[in-house]
């Protein structure tokens, strides 16, 4: 990780995101009506009683007539959340809130708070509308989303395998399981980093504590198994807030603001991550599993600049050219670090001597240059 | 101090500096009265010059840290640091050689990392286009500010508002690039162009050494020439890599012997007898590759040697003074050679020690063999051992090392005292092209066509 530093377009999109919308859930005893929107919610299917409905503040009068727990969700065009309602009982009415400025919306039902849900498309009519993007760029952000969650999903029992051991007391187990449970969080970073406090609290360095900060999450916990060896109760216990903090991290990661501008410059700020602290071997100075990392880091840029070939092939096909080219040659020169190319084991990074650090930075360079380029592409 | 022209025995000392603001390139066009000092064995004005009161006032303001003294007529242009002139970049001949030494240099190598050659001619093309606008105080590309907020500037913007400062930008092709199965350049590379033979002594750091590519930038102002190399280093990402870099804080040479002569980290005045800039047929002879030497893509181009030279600095500081004149060969104060009075009185090398550096640097004890030298100071933070790391970045062009660097390392290699306090810890040679020629050249045209 980093200091935490959100990317200017990124801290101002979330900035936009709090002011323009805000998703509430009440949970006092919805009435159901009243001029409000009726929401019935089934095993099969998802109705809702108006389709359109003035922009402001929003009334969802839900009822579950099915025979499973449902979830009902508000989602913009892109798949972010504007406000949710978990765990809503067969037979059992709950209401949800939100204020909404002008545009369209989806009513996603989830019954056994599963997959995509049952989607119907609603709209806020009115003034003020949000700018619209392109479908395809919509489709770029619902499907990074989507990968975000996915991430966060996975993470969460790699994760547990990781903080069990250390419980247990089990150093090698623990070991073995470290570098495996953070492949998620750093093929994502950039947007657990959008949340703020999430990030320091999991990925935080020794050296970048402040002043009366405790040390938490990941490295603390490497630091223990590597350098000090020592598991006793404060690293079982840290272990647990790692669980806590990544839980966390898995229920807000779907509300993140992602635009594809944020996309791209998430995309650019993972190599930065590769460049400042994974080529300097700073980020794993103890488990020197920094590679594993690194891979992480690319394959999430990658994911981005792949998910965002419709829009910028469209305005500059020759700086997605030079990408796929770049991304195809770190990928190459990272496989001579691992036997198996479907595996992340990696060659232990103090065992990477000075020129091959230096081949690597040079491919970090080559590719995070034109990658700087891809949110202007975007957007032209 | 700035200049002094020779006349100046016939001209009083309080003529105006106006001469100053003209820019050195045209300087060196049109100045007829800045000679070499080879020539100068023959140019009793100089001597008649240096002779006279005058010009030993002169010279000891300046050691004095005095203001300068320029004095010329309105021909005789001065180059002068405080006019931030441009430097033209087009010419028969590359700028930054011949070019009147700039206070800083920044001196980067590059590894060619792409394998295909129209990405690397483009990458030439690119740079050359850059090195244009930099050098006329320009910002490169679309600029600093003002283009779309999404997109980062094309240029880093740290030169913002500083005047061109005389920066020049040479570029060099080193062996490496000519070899074999890389750009189908092995039948061009030059005869000259040799791997340099290990030379007694030689501790030569592989990171600080060669390099496929090298670029010199010189100015006045050193955040103008860090501004260059970091903007084509910029530039070339993906298609090739900063190898090494040297910083050069101070200039040990100068080619305007008019000019006080620098002094190197040692405390001796350094390249007296240099070749002048503006000795066209000093540099027709020693510097400029010529047709007949081949090939023929090299006509007008040069050959620099690039060595990192420590220095010992805190035993040599422990040396009394007449054992380091005695290893020099000149005194400390006036450089005058042993024996004689003023800096530049032609040395009588017998009555210096036969291991003295200037004697075993002499062109006499090198079958003629000068070069033109334009080294810096260095000091590169410290070596961990409670020492400076510092030195001399030796940069020296000439027409062929085989006749120029090679024998006289190989003299200083051998015998020279000054070896107890010095180790070449990196080195380089490149292949110096002759000059872009106008907006449609560019840099190796002529290589790679």
């Amino acid at each position: 990780m980093r200091a935490v530093r959100l990317s200017v377009v990124t801290a101002a999109a979330t900035a936009a995101a709090l002011t323009a919308v805000t998703g509430c859930a009440d949970k006092s005893d919805a009435k159901g009506g009243d001029g409000g929107i009726v929401v019935t919610a089934k095993d099969d299917s998802c109705e809702v009683s108006k389709k359109e409905f003035p922009a402001g503040h929003v009334e969802l009068a839900i009822e579950n007539k099915g025979s499973k727990v449902t979830e009902v969700y508000l989602l913009f065009p892109d798949d972010r959340i504007v406000a949710e309602r978990e765990n809503i009982g067969p037979g059992t009415k709950q209401k949800l809130t939100a204020e909404v400025k002008a545009g369209t919306y989806e009513v996603a039902c989830k019954p056994g708070m599963k997959g995509d849900g049952i989607r119907r498309q609603v709209t806020a009519t009115g003034e003020g509308k949000a700018a619209r993007r392109s479908p395809e760029m919509d489709a770029a952000v619902a499907a990074y989303r989507k990968y975000v969650q996915t991430q966060a999903d996975e993470t969460l029992p790699k994760a547990k395998v990781f903080a069990d051991a250390v419980k247990a007391g089990d150093i090698e187990a623990a070991k073995k399981a470290y570098a495996d449970s953070r492949i998620g969080w750093e093929r994502t970073e950039p947007v657990a980093e959008s949340f703020g406090d999430i990030d320091p609290k999991v990925d935080l360095r020794e050296d970048g504590l402040e002043k009366d900060q405790k040390w938490t999450g990941w490295h603390t916990l490497e630091k223990a198994l590597w350098q000090t060896k020592k598991v006793g109760p404060a690293e079982k216990a840290l272990a647990d807030t790692l669980i806590k903090d990544l839980t966390d991290w898995q229920k807000k990661v779907g509300t993140a603001e992602i635009s594809p501008t944020s996309m791209a410059n998430g995309a650019k700020e993972l190599l930065d991550e590769v460049a400042t602290g994974k080529v300097t071997g700073e980020e794993e100075r103890y488990s020197h599993t920094d590679l594993v990392d690194f891979k992480a880091n690319v394959e999430g840029a990658q994911k981005s600049h792949e998910l965002l070939k419709p829009v910028a092939s469209k305005n500059d096909p020759k700086l997605v050219a030079e990408l796929d080219r770049q991304f195809a040659a770190l990928n190459k020169l990272l496989d001579k670090y691992r036997k198996d190319t479907t595996s992340y084991e990696f060659t232990s990074y103090d065992k990477v001597g000075k020129a091959e650090r230096k081949e690597l930075s040079d491919a970090v360079n080559a590719l995070a240059e034109p990658l700087s380029k891809l949110a202007a592409a975007v957007v032209k | 101090m700035s200049e002094q022209t020779k006349d100046m025995s016939e001209k009083a000392a309080d003529v105006p500096a106006e001469a100053a603001n003209v820019p050195a390139e045209s300087a060196g066009a049109s100045d007829e009265t800045g000679r070499s000092e080879e020539m100068g064995g023959t140019a009793p004005s100089r001597r008649a010059l240096l002779g006279w009161g005058g010009a030993g006032l002169a010279l000891g303001a300046a050691a004095a840290g005095g203001a300068a003294l320029a004095v010329g007529r309105e021909d005789t242009a001065v180059p002068a640091a405080s006019s931030g002139a441009a430097v033209p970049f087009h010419g028969a001949h590359q700028a930054g050689i011949a070019t009147a030494v700039q206070d800083r240099l920044h001196f980067a190598t590059f590894d060619v990392k792409t394998k295909d050659r129209s990405e690397l001619i483009q990458l030439l093309k690119d740079w050359t286009r850059a090195a244009e606008r930099m050098t006329a105080g320009q910002a490169v590309g679309e600029g600093a500010y003002g283009g779309p907020g999404e997109a980062p500037p094309d240029d880093t913007g740290e030169a913002l508002g500083l005047k061109p400062s005389r920066l020049t930008l040479t570029i060099g092709f080193g062996p490496s690039l000519f070899a074999k199965g890389r750009f189908g350049l092995e039948g061009k590379r030059p005869g000259a162009l040799v791997d340099l033979p290990k030379f007694p002594g030689d501790n030569l750091d592989p990171a600080r050494s060669d390099g496929d590519l090298c670029v010199q930038a010189c100015a006045d102002d050193p955040q103008v020439a860090v501004h260059a190399i970091r903007n084509l280093a910029r530039i070339g990402f993906g298609k090739v890599a900063v190898r090494w870099s040297q910083l050069g804080f101070g200039k040990t040479s100068s080619t305007t012997p008019d000019a006080q002569t620098p002094r190197n980290m040692m405390g001796f005045k350094d390249g007296t007898r240099n070749i002048a800039g503006t000795d066209t047929a000093g540099l027709e002879k020693h510097v400029w590759v010529s047709q007949k030497d081949g090939p023929a893509w090299m006509t007008g181009g040069s050959y620099l040697v690039a060595r990192r030279i420590r220095m010992n600095i805190e035993t040599w500081d422990r040396t009394s003074l007449t054992e380091q004149e005695d290893i020099f060969g000149r005194d400390k104060g006036e450089g005058a050679p042993v024996g004689k009075a003023k800096e530049r009185d032609e040395p009588f090398l017998p009555a210096m020690l036969p291991t003295a550096h200037v004697r075993l640097a002499h062109p006499d004890t090198n079958g003629g063999a000068k070069l033109l030298r334009r080294g810096y100071s260095f000091t590169d933070g410290t070596d961990g051992l409670g020492r400076l790391d510092a030195g001399l970045f030796f940069l020296a062009y000439q027409r062929d090392v085989h006749k120029g660097f090679i024998p006289v390392q190989r003299s200083l290699a051998a015998s020279d005292d000054l070896n107890e306090y010095i180790q070449h810890v990196g080195s380089a040679l490149f292949a110096i092209p002759p000059g872009v020629r106008d907006k449609d050249d560019w840099w190796g045209r002529a290589l790679f066509s």
